[in-house]
């Protein structure tokens, strides 16, 4: 965690804010009806199975390059439970917090 | 017009989820200042860019020391399903908006909630109703949700509450509904075992980028 520095990230808000608004766009306005490839749907339709599992593990496993197993394991698989039973979101996201947060403390 | 119970049925359910997420936002908004965004970063995030998964994907990667770039290049990837919403949604924009600038500021709203209300709709009348109260209703609790959130965060300290299990806790959440066909487990597990194979050779925020290339498995077979 880099909370104490706040870097200048404008440049990446910025980038981020015009791509994410021409990709809806290019979609809704631009594309129109035409349909796309059914393979590449679906290849699409895969990216968020692909890219959350890996940002779960990265934020669970890993400190900068290295892989290591800490109390943040436990809040974890508090998250993983939570989800499991079908909490809202914001119920798995303080549970998981509040787990790690007393394994910290104690 | 008011007492229509059907226009009702829509408006209530699309404000119910507006409200639930905009819950959700307090915590975008806690751990993107724990992780070293300002609190006008934050709000810029939720303002301009308008889809979750992509911005907290944006902070995780900032978050644990990630270049810009790769943060940037993750979060994009998120944001193309916006673009496949887009194209399902497009064969009744003109209803969504009558105007070219109307519609232009529709393609803001094209996000996973705005698209699954809508279409659930089967009239193109109810489809707008549904399309319009979502976006409105969730960009606005989305917003406030993502102040509140940044200026309590501002405030504490992350590791002490345990909000850097925010981002993981969050993404665990948002990895549910894709885990429903084989394909996308299957294609969940090889960006993940990806991922972990090649954190310890790349820089920060790369592994993510790499993990993307599991998506060839859609290639293969169909279900």
């Amino acid at each position: 965690m880099v909370g104490e520095m706040t870097t200048n990230l404008w440049p990446m808000v910025i980038a981020l804010a015009a791509s994410a608004y021409l990709l809806k766009m290019f979609g809704l306005v631009v594309l129109g009806s035409r349909r796309l490839p059914r393979i590449f749907d679906r290849c699409l339709a895969l990216i968020p199975a692909a890219l959350l599992s890996a940002l779960v593990l990265k934020d669970t496993f890993s400190v900068g390059q290295s892989l290591v197993v800490d109390v943040r394991l436990a809040g974890f698989a508090v998250a993983v439970v939570a989800t499991w039973r079908r909490a809202p979101l914001i119920v798995v996201v303080v549970l998981a917090a509040s787990a790690t947060a007393i394994l910290r403390a104690i | 017009m008011r007492g229509d119970p059907e226009i009702r049925r829509v408006v209530v359910s699309s404000l119910t989820l507006s409200g639930a997420v905009g819950v959700f936002a307090l915590s975008f908004g806690v751990a993107s200042v724990g992780a070293g965004a300002s609190v006008w970063q934050t709000c810029a995030l939720s303002l301009f860019v308008f889809t979750g998964a992509s911005q907290f994907s944006a902070m995780s990667v900032i978050g644990t020391g990630g270049s810009m770039l790769a943060a940037y290049g993750g979060a994009v990837l998120l944001a193309i399903r916006n673009m496949v919403y887009g194209l399902a949604l497009s064969p009744s924009a003109r209803s969504l908006g009558k105007s070219l600038p109307h519609r232009l500021l529709a393609a803001q709203f094209v996000i996973d909630e705005t698209t699954a209300l809508a279409l659930a709709e089967s009239s193109p009348r109810f489809r707008k109703i549904a399309f319009w109260t979502t976006g409105i209703g969730l960009f606005s609790f989305w917003n406030l949700g993502t102040l509140i959130g940044a200026l309590a965060g501002s405030a504490i300290d992350p590791q002490k509450f345990g909000l850097d299990i925010a981002f993981p806790a969050a993404f665990v959440a948002m990895l549910r509904p894709h885990l429903g066909t084989k394909l996308g487990r299957q294609t969940a597990m090889l960006g993940g075992a990806l991922c972990l194979i090649s954190i310890s050779f790349v820089p920060v925020g790369v592994p993510i980028l790499i993990a993307a290339t599991a998506i060839v498995l859609g290639v293969r077979n169909g279900r």
